[in-house]
């Protein structure tokens, strides 16, 4: 007979729970990992780029020139292409995307938003390199013939930025829809009771009250824009320039990642450490934009809690 | 005591007491479905002029929904449809080429939750009045319609504050001062006080009572309490085993309180049930 | 009270109503304007994309027919002798060797003679193409074109054909074919799908299930969210410095053939399938997360009051009602995978590759890469085989989802039955 009885309900050990939840703990933190490795990865190659003798930090930041055959690494010119094709895709989708996501929250019923939100999904689900196919056979051909041949060049920041805003069309639109969907009824009661029309409604009363859900969806819109990659690799032209001309060609920062690095590049080349130093430059931007936006819709969301 | 004597009309006929009164809403034979669903049917009843009229009866009722046909609300539910005539000063207001936003200029509506806009107390009256039109001095329509709301002393030197900065009761007088402010003729009120305390719906309550010097005011409310202190005329909305809701006594307040007709409303202000 | 008013009133309150109306209905029709935008769109895309698949060509034979055989206009005309003559005399012997090499000349049949002679004697090149719209508008011009340029003809092409699908990829875009691109894109879904299931739904079940509200969980929800949106072609840049340079010896299976040389050198299927695996990770995490919520808690509840542990009830009950919409959100994952571009060709697969992968540790392309590369192309052939290209890979991005929402609705289908 045992002298002291155990308890039956004392904690048993159970392995198999506890490796279980130690694995699955692992598989959460992979994600940690990932963004570590790509920061890491992303200084450890740029420390080596501005190691190099050709290239100064200042050089890299303010130069207007980006030759690396003679030694310019100057980023500028590339900046500027990405800011100018992002800045007319926003041009496109933005407008756009609103007058959707406000006739699709506050005009359309049910019918219609039933043909018109799988159309946007799909659009949505078509690979960029198919807008990119687009842009080249296309709206460059349309621009061409709109403008003439000798106005607006083969390779152009115009068309691959009015095909970047049909790509982020649907983003903006859904996003716009949802956050003025969001804003609560009430609100247009009010505005309805007061004798407002549907459209004071919409644009002075509901519109505003979404502008922060709005300026979520603008930010992270252009963070799109900003790293969308193929559609201005094969419409925007593959050289940088530093132009303001919008039907010119010039070559954005994700442009000369991808051209460079399709090549057989060696390892220990400028040009293989300088395609991580424009990717931190790129991370770093769509990063905070992304942060800023996530920070607005989340502040949003308890707003009308 | 003398008081309440001699607020009792002699005559506990609504018909007689309402042909003294100028008849601003005629609501007749009124029928409301939602889908195939039937909301409430066949409510007739007049609105006197600067009177209080107050909508009472249990949950699902119909009440807010009769509410909400006179100024034309229930457009804004797709669903929603309407048969029998809301005449206003003898214009029947669901003809086809009525304008809904219209009706609404000068039928202001108060909801149950109070519901400020996200700008300041200021704009929130000041904007009914700028898309209506209005060019007089809106430094002064704001301030007398704030003073008229009884809010003006408290918020006079915060104008500029958002006006989801004030507390409950006073978001709720806020909001009646933006009705106002666009001269309604008509003032509707679902259930106004329900979200309030018991301080703030006293204020409420006489507020409403100042207004009806201007105003022509329809209430719905579940406190019927409420409805004895504040209307001149009550309506006693009862549901049916179909759940649609139906009209079963209107009266002037005090005989429907004091004396009412039908054994239902006897035993729903008696609350036995609702 | 002041009884006089400073609204409008009478004839300019109505006009004043009826201008508010006129704006409202202005502004409406915008608006509607911009949503019919947004689906002429879908169309317009569609539609240039089918336009450059169908059109007349302008053709011109290297070495024209008539000129080798005297009274021969095409190969259809040709005995099997002359067939085999034409090849004997006119292929190099090094060429010669390559093409008997699996099949002599005597062992193959008539039809597969003609192709010899098409693809090696008589080597038709294209001068020009036209789109479908084009073909049927601008005939005159089409003509015009083919008469200045002597020995030319014109033929109405398709560019989508079945000999197109299974056809090996070649620098000629006559008998370039997407196999190769094909095959190599589900090799790489292959690895992507391993790799990042278990992954995403593991990560998923902790975060739901497992964490508590700490500083980390939290920061892990919002780099998740963060992954979700960076841009792709980063992940192909830690691609490039990671599976394909770090892990070399891994990514190339050198560590696995011990000592025999490897030409892919990292930038292999492993390669990318991991490099999209990561990329599509955070899509399958919050997938997955959403699906995990949608399991009412009283099922949670009810299988712990019958003693269960956190495991049993994530197995038992938890994944088997939320296993539709997880397999839904990682199709639409794996749907994105199958269309990524950039990050591919940052690792380096943007290659010219004809040979059919074999295996993890081949060297690759993808359809995606294919269609980058025939684009980038300005002569008008490699176009049309884009756009065939392109139509392929929506067709195989259609079947992929339509299988996602299939599979969706037969398990809720099932579920509703089973109550």
């Amino acid at each position: 007979m045992k002298s002291i009885q155990t308890h039956p309900f004392n904690k048993k050990l159970r392995i198999r729970e506890a490796f279980i939840e130690g694995a699955l703990f692992l598989f959460a933190l992979l994600s940690i990992a990932i963004t570590v490795s790509i920061v890491v990865i992303l200084l450890r190659e740029s420390l080596l780029f501005f190691e190099s003798d050709e290239v100064t930090l200042s050089g890299f930041l303010f130069g207007t020139k980006w030759q690396p055959m003679i030694g310019y690494f100057g980023v500028l010119p590339l900046l500027n292409a990405t800011l100018m094709t992002s800045l007319i895709a926003m041009i496109v989708a933005l407008p756009l995307g609103l007058a959707v996501g406000i006739y699709l929250s506050e005009y359309a019923d049910e019918k219609f938003k039933s043909v018109v939100k799988p159309v946007l999904e799909v659009l949505a689900g078509i690979p960029s390199i198919v807008y990119g196919y687009f842009a080249l056979t296309f709206m460059t051909p349309l621009l061409r013939s709109i403008f003439g041949d000798d106005v607006v060049q083969m390779y152009n920041m115009m068309s691959a930025g009015i095909v970047m805003g049909i790509l982020i069309l649907p983003l903006v639109a859904t996003m716009a829809e949802d956050a003025i969907a969001a804003v609560p009824v009430e609100l247009r009661l009010a505005s309805y009771a007061l004798g407002a029309t549907t459209l004071e409604t919409s644009i002075k009363v509901v519109v505003p009250a979404a502008l922060s859900g709005l300026s979520a969806t603008f930010l992270l819109g252009l963070s799109r824009a900003i790293g969308e990659t193929m559609i201005v690799a094969l419409a925007a032209g593959a050289g940088p320039k530093m132009t303001f001309n919008f039907f010119e060609g010039a070559e954005t920062i994700t442009g000369y990642i991808v051209r460079i690095s399709g090549g057989d590049v060696s390892y220990n080349s400028v040009d293989y450490t300088s395609i991580f130093a424009l990717g931190l430059m790129l991370f770093f931007m769509t990063f905070t934009l992304n942060m800023i936006s996530r920070e607005i819709s989340a502040r949003y969301q308890t707003e009308y809690e | 005591m003398t008081d309440i004597l001699q607020k009792i009309p002699e005559t506990d006929n609504v018909d007689q007491a309402m042909t003294d009164e100028k008849k601003i809403i005629s609501v007749d034979d009124v029928t409301i479905h939602y889908g195939a669903f039937k909301a409430v049917q066949n409510v007739s009843l007049d609105i006197a002029q600067n009177k209080v009229t107050a909508f009472i009866g249990p949950s699902g009722c119909g009440k807010s929904t009769v509410l909400r046909s006179i100024n034309r609300m229930n457009d804004l539910i797709p669903s929603a449809s309407i048969t029998g005539k809301i005449l206003f000063d003898g214009h029947d207001m669901y003809e086809s080429s009525v304008d809904p936003v219209l009706v609404r200029r000068e039928i202001g509506m108060v909801f149950q939750k109070p519901n400020p806009f996200p700008k300041s107390i200021y704009e929130n009256i000041a904007w009914g009045a700028r898309i209506h039109g209005f060019k007089g001095d809106m430094d002064e329509l704001v301030e007398t319609s704030l003073r008229q709301a009884a809010l003006w002393d408290e918020v006079k030197d915060k104008l500029k504050q958002s006006g989801l900065s004030l507390s409950g009761g006073q978001q709720q007088r806020l909001c009646i001062a933006r009705t106002i402010a666009v001269e309604p003729k008509i003032i509707l009120m679902d259930e106004p006080a329900s979200a309030l305390d018991p301080i703030a719906t006293g204020r409420i309550e006489e507020l409403i009572l100042e207004l009806k010097e201007n105003y022509t005011i329809i209430i719905v409310t579940h406190n019927m309490g409420q409805a004895s202190r504040v209307s001149d005329y009550t309506a006693f909305f009862m549901v049916d085993e179909n759940r649609s809701g139906y009209l079963q006594e209107f009266n002037i307040t005090e005989h429907l309180f004091l004396n009412p007709k039908h054994r239902k409303t006897e035993e729903y202000i008696s609350g036995k049930f609702g | 009270m002041d009884t006089t008013t400073h609204f409008p009133t009478g004839k300019i309150a109505h006009e004043r109503a009826m201008k508010r109306k006129r704006v409202g209905y202005v502004w409406q029709s915008l608006f509607i304007f911009a949503t019919i935008l947004a689906i002429l769109f879908l169309a317009i895309l569609l539609i240039s994309i089918i336009d450059s698949v169908f059109g007349y060509t302008v053709m011109a034979d290297t070495l024209p027919l008539p000129t080798l055989i005297e009274g021969r206009e095409s190969p259809d005309e040709l005995t099997r002798e002359e067939l085999e003559f034409l090849i004997k005399e006119n292929l190099s012997p090094g060429m010669l060797r390559k093409v008997t090499y699996d099949k002599t000349l005597e062992d193959r049949d008539v039809t597969d003679l003609k192709a010899l002679v098409e693809q090696y004697v008589i080597q038709p090149q294209v001068l020009r193409t036209w789109g479908l719209w084009a073909s049927l508008t601008e005939q005159e011009e089409i003509g015009r074109f083919a008469e200045e340029h002597p020995g030319s003809y014109i033929i109405f092409k398709n560019w989508m054909t079945p000999s197109f699908v299974i056809a090996a990829q070649s620098s000629n875009p006559l008998i370039a074919g997407i196999r190769t691109a094909f095959l190599g894109s589900l090799w790489v879904l292959l690895v992507t799908f391993l790799f990042s299931f278990p992954f995403g739904i593991g990560a998923a079940l902790y975060l739901e299930e497992y964490a508590r509200k700490t500083r980390l969980t939290k920061i892990m929800q919002l780099n998740i969210f963060n992954l979700s949106a960076i841009p792709s072609i980063i992940y192909g840049l830690l691609g490039l410095a990671f599976f394909v340079r770090v892990l070399e010896p891994f990514t190339s299976g050198a560590i696995f053939t011990a000592g025999e040389a490897t030409v892919a050198n990292g930038r292999t299927i492993l390669s990318g399938g991991l490099t999209l695996g990561l990329l599509v990770l955070p899509i399958i995490i919050i997938n997955t997360q959403e699906a995990i919520k949608a399991v009412p808690d009283t099922l949670r509840q009810s299988s712990f009051g019958l003693g269960a542990t956190k495991w049993q009830t994530i197995w038992h009950h938890v994944l088997p009602a939320s296993i539709g919409r997880i397999l839904t959100g990682a199709i639409l994952a794996m749907s994105r995978a199958l269309g990524e571009t950039a990050p591919l060709v940052v690792i380096g697969a943007s290659t010219f590759i004809s040979v059919d992968p074999t295996g993890v540790f081949s060297k690759f392309t993808t359809l995606p890469i294919q269609i980058y590369q025939w684009s980038a192309r300005p002569q008008g052939a490699y176009r049309n085989i884009a756009a065939a290209a392109i139509i392929s890979l929506l067709v195989l991005l259609l079947v992929v989802n339509s299988s996602a929402i299939i599979m969706r609705d037969r398990i809720t289908r099932k579920k509703r039955l089973e109550r």
